[in-house]
């Protein structure tokens, strides 16, 4: 048996445990809805056997984001609402790598709102995990654009005053979408089963997580905690399916197909109950790094002779002729 | 030319022999879509192939579809040929060819046209049917005959039209004709321009091309005395003839690199446009972003995970990138940045040139974020600069800044075709594992570099973040870290610079003047001096590439010469003014980074007028300055 071959079987045979992608002690709050989402992705990656050195976890800046700290693998923390771009650089550069992006609410629908429109669009296989607190933490509580009407935050002391930005909506009307799911940070199973359908989904998977801060909003989800039928599951044969045991708590269900984008629309547009599962779901959507895919593997030959057939397009070859002998035809 | 006062049109016979000149500057303008531009490069490329030195500036009408006949849309190429080598577009123009007298009448507002110039005037206008048309053709042609212009009427459309029906299309390659014969060009060399240019096309667009060329070339000899010759030296080697940008998209290609992200921005988009073309039959790909910052992001992304990557951009676009620039510094992420400059600050001069991002480009970003800064001065160095930007890049972990210019972007001149050398390419991604106990930021306590571990890369694994960091990338809450990771970034500039050899001094070692210059005036400063030193003059000059780090030995060169000056084409406070003094004038960027660094009396000069600085201008400014220094020592 070849070196080689010894190798590819070794990797098949590699199996990872839960440790395998922990790193250090988060620093979050006790009670942040963002140890959920930590303790949900190192199961994932777990248990697709992700190589921690073929996984990159990219993020932008806030609570959220320190979330890569957290991983075992490569991580790229990034700049304020630029998460995705940087990530769409390494998911085109590396088809190989599995690319992971965290980002908040103010991260991704303010100040990198511009780059999340233009992201699903290109649909590049990356899953998206926006932690959606409704608040700016890291800074001190002011009012993000998700935050509901009213808030009261140390931007807003007397209550904000527009209307939410609802992200699912928002996605969900963007040409090319082709994933888009919502979870809660308080239903650990049922994030855990969207974060693997978004994993195993090819394109731009988009979950956003609905998560806790006990520091500045302790009470903004606890109605919905106390009540479970306002959380409405979604469930299908194309989506995901609901175990008896969670079933039995949260009776509050609809069958939904993840192919229908209308219906996603329509279900998109209720937030109370607040729909939990996936909304939509096309796996037919291009990818942007298959289409931007040029033939030929990159040789220095290759470029050798790409390069000279270029420059033979702008080269002037030297003339034979002496310049005083241009002929005169008079 | 004695026999020059005697012509009679239509009677000439073409016997006279030609003015030997050393150089000239030729213009041919049209509305833009009647192809005074590939004219004007076919005549470019003939002369260089018969050994002329060459340099070619397109003239570009701000607006995309101007109005036809207005002096705001002339559209064609300016030739500077020469003897010797050329380095610069020179001063003002010879002889122009223009195709209706309201873009010659925008040339010569522009103050481009040399007084007594030889205008070679498309006459059909006179005749127009439009009687308004007709009226102010006889008012442009009168007014400038009075000026003093040597304005020759040539019924270009008339002659045209024995060869073709659309005398708009061919009325191109009969001017070509005319040029050939005016500036004993070789026929045959033209012919076969024409069939490389139009060589894709059908054969019958060849011939008829050659037919007008052939046309233009009889009627001049049978109608016009004018006739010159520049001597030539042979070429024995191929040249490449491209603009700036498109020598830069070159230079990507020949980098090995395999991403350009981008968003579209005047001057610098047509290196995007041309390697948008080509770079994907070489496995690589242009990707136009959604906005600058976006551009930058997905560099930074794709060269973390491994393949050095460049954004091209200008001014207001560097601007937007900047935060992100901080991030690949922090991160020690290799990254190619060119900025191909333009007048500034806001929108400013889209189109014009500037060297106004020297400082922005160096301290640029927010806290310490040291950059290595380079500036070609050349077509040549605009396609090296890049290979070099990116082994910098990867060879420091460090951004990389090329700064070149809107004059650079749309100028063209001969350069000696590449060898490749497979030693351009970037090495593939290391993805071996990495050994026990090594961390992302050893630093090297000399040097301040540290392995890069890229993804995939077993045993390498760690968050890369813009936080003040420690070794191991962890984010840094102790008071040592931030400072030793500053440290570390800083050296590595100083240990770029160490490898680098102190700059050539352009003339002799020592005189009374030095000029420093950098980027696109390299040219023109070395014209004007070369000029005072045929004239006994002192004067040298020096021209940097490295702007950060710079080369050494700079303060020893300088200290011999009686006085120092640099040129440069951004803002300098000027010493006469009312309210200017020692105590508030600002200097020209290079000068003040120069007088910070040497601690000599630095003096600038600088222009912003949105044009390259003619030699002449160079040549005025430093006899000032020579004649200023005898008076004080008188």
């Amino acid at each position: 048996m070849s070196d080689a071959t010894e190798c590819l079987l070794r990797l098949h045979d590699e199996h990872h445990a839960l440790e395998d992608y922990q790193s250090g002690v988060p620093r979050w709050c006790s009670g942040c809805g963002d140890n959920a989402i930590l303790t949900a992705v190192q199961r994932l990656c777990r248990d697709e056997d992700l190589r921690p050195e073929k996984t990159v976890f990219v993020s932008g800046i806030g609570c959220s984001s320190r979330l890569p700290h957290y991983m075992n693998t490569y991580g790229l923390h990034s700049l304020h609402g630029r998460a995705l771009p940087i990530a769409e650089g390494i998911r085109m550069a590396r088809p190989d790598l599995a690319v992971f992006v965290n980002t908040g609410d103010g991260d991704c629908c303010s100040i990198g709102a511009a780059h999340w429109i233009h992201a699903i669009r290109y649909n590049m296989n990356l899953t998206v995990m926006l932690h959606d607190n409704q608040i700016y933490g890291l800074t001190k509580k002011q009012a993000s654009p998700t935050s509901p009407i009213g808030t009261r935050s140390n931007t807003t002391p007397h209550g904000s005053y527009l209307e939410a930005l609802q992200p699912l909506q928002v996605t969900l009307g963007v040409q090319n979408v082709s994933f888009v799911a919502q979870a809660v940070d308080w239903i650990p199973e049922t994030l855990y089963d969207i974060l693997r359908a978004a994993h195993r989904h090819r394109g731009f998977s988009f979950v956003r997580i609905l998560q806790r801060c006990p520091e500045w909003l302790p009470k903004m989800f606890e109605p919905y905690i106390q009540d479970p039928l306002r959380v409405r599951l979604l469930h299908h044969e194309r989506g995901l399916s609901i175990s008896p045991g969670l079933g039995k708590i949260y009776r509050n269900q609809l069958e939904h197909d993840p192919r229908d984008l209308s219906a996603a629309r329509e279900v998109a547009s209720g937030h109370d109950p607040i729909p939990v599962g996936i909304l939509y779901h096309n796996p037919d959507v291009p990818c942007y790094e298959d289409l931007r895919q040029s033939g030929p593997a990159r040789s220095p030959e290759h470029i050798r002779a790409g390069l000279e057939a270029e420059f033979d397009k702008f080269t002037i070859w030297p003339h034979a002729v002496p310049a005083t002998a241009a002929p005169d035809a008079g | 030319m004695n026999d020059a006062v005697t012509i009679e049109p239509e009677r000439r016979t073409g016997a006279s022999q030609p003015v030997v000149l050393a150089e000239h500057i030729v213009e041919i303008i049209s509305d833009s879509g009647e192809g005074a531009q590939r004219c004007g490069q076919a005549f470019g490329a003939i002369a260089a192939r018969m050994g002329n030195g060459v340099w070619t500036v397109e003239i570009i009408p701000a607006e995309i579809r101007p109005p036809a006949r207005s002096t705001a849309g002339a559209s064609g190429n300016r030739i500077r040929l020469g003897a010797g080598r050329i380095t610069n577009g020179g001063g003002q123009t010879d002889l122009t060819v223009a195709f209706n007298e309201q873009v010659l009448l925008g040339r010569v507002h522009a103050g481009d046209l040399k007084p007594g110039c030889t205008i070679l005037l498309e006459s059909m206008w006179r005749e127009d049917r439009d009687p308004a048309i007709a009226a102010s053709y006889v008012q442009v042609h009168d007014r400038l005959v009075a000026a003093g212009y040597d304005v020759r009427e040539i019924p270009m459309e008339r002659e045209c039209h024995k060869l073709v029906a659309d005398a708009r299309r061919g009325k191109n390659m009969f001017a070509l004709g005319m040029l050939c014969r005016i500036y004993s060009l070789d026929l045959e060399l033209a012919r076969e321009q024409i069939a490389l240019a139009f060589g894709k096309k059908d054969k019958s667009v060849v011939t008829q091309n050659v037919a007008l060329l052939e046309a233009g070339f009889d009627w001049t000899q049978r109608n016009l005395d004018l006739r010159f010759s520049i001597p030539a030296s042979p070429v024995t080697e191929p040249q490449i003839v491209v603009n700036g940008n498109t020598a830069l998209a070159l230079g990507v290609l020949a980098s090995g690199m395999e991403v350009c992200a981008m968003y579209p921005i005047t001057p610098a988009t047509s290196a995007s446009h041309y390697l948008s073309d080509v770079f994907e039959k070489v496995g690589g790909l242009v990707h136009q972003a959604e906005d600058e910052i976006a551009a930058c992001a997905f560099a930074i992304g794709a060269s973390y995970a491994g393949k050095c990557t460049v954004t091209i951009t200008s001014g207001p676009g560097y601007s937007l990138k900047q935060e992100a620039i901080g991030l690949a510094v922090m991160g020690e992420i290799p990254l190619v940045v060119v900025n191909v400059q333009r007048g500034g600050p806001s929108t400013g001069q889209p189109t014009k040139v500037e060297q106004g991002d020297l400082l922005t480009t160096m301290f640029g970003s927010h806290g310490d974020a040291p950059k290595v800064v380079i500036a070609p001065s050349t077509i040549e160095e605009c396609f090296y600069s890049i290979i070099t930007a990116r082994k910098l890049a990867e060879a420091f972990g460090m951004v990389v800044v090329v700064l070149s210019d809107a004059s650079l972007a749309t100028s063209q001149q001969p350069f000696p075709r590449p060898t490749f050398d497979a030693a351009w390419l970037a090495a593939p991604a290391d993805q071996s594992r990495v050994p026990p106990g090594m961390r992302p930021y050893d630093w090297d306590e000399i040097t301040g570099l540290s392995r890069r571990f890229i993804p995939g890369q077993p045993g390498g694994m760690h968050t890369l973040t813009g936080l003040a960091h420690d070794r191991a990338s962890k984010v840094a809450y102790d008071s040592d870290s931030n400072e030793q990771s500053i440290h570390a970034r800083s050296l590595k500039l100083a240990t770029l610079q160490k490898t680098l050899r102190p700059p050539v001094v352009h003339g002799d070692a020592d005189g009374d003047l030095l000029v420093v210059g950098w980027g696109s005036t390299r040219g023109a400063i070395e014209e004007a001096v070369d000029g005072l030193r045929a004239e006994g003059l002192r004067v040298s000059s020096l021209h940097l590439s490295f702007l950060q780090p710079m080369q050494p030995g700079l303060k020893a060169i300088m200290q011999r010469f009686g006085q120092v000056l640099t040129i440069e084409a951004n803002w300098s406070d000027r010493p006469d003014d009312a309210m200017i003094d020692a105590d508030n004038r600002r200097y020209s960027a290079l000068a003040m980074l120069l007088r910070a660094r040497t601690l000599i009396d630095i003096d600038c000069w600088s222009e912003v007028k949105g044009q390259p600085i003619k030699p002449s201008s160079i040549r005025r400014v430093a006899l000032e300055k020579l004649a200023a220094a005898t008076g004080e020592q008188a």
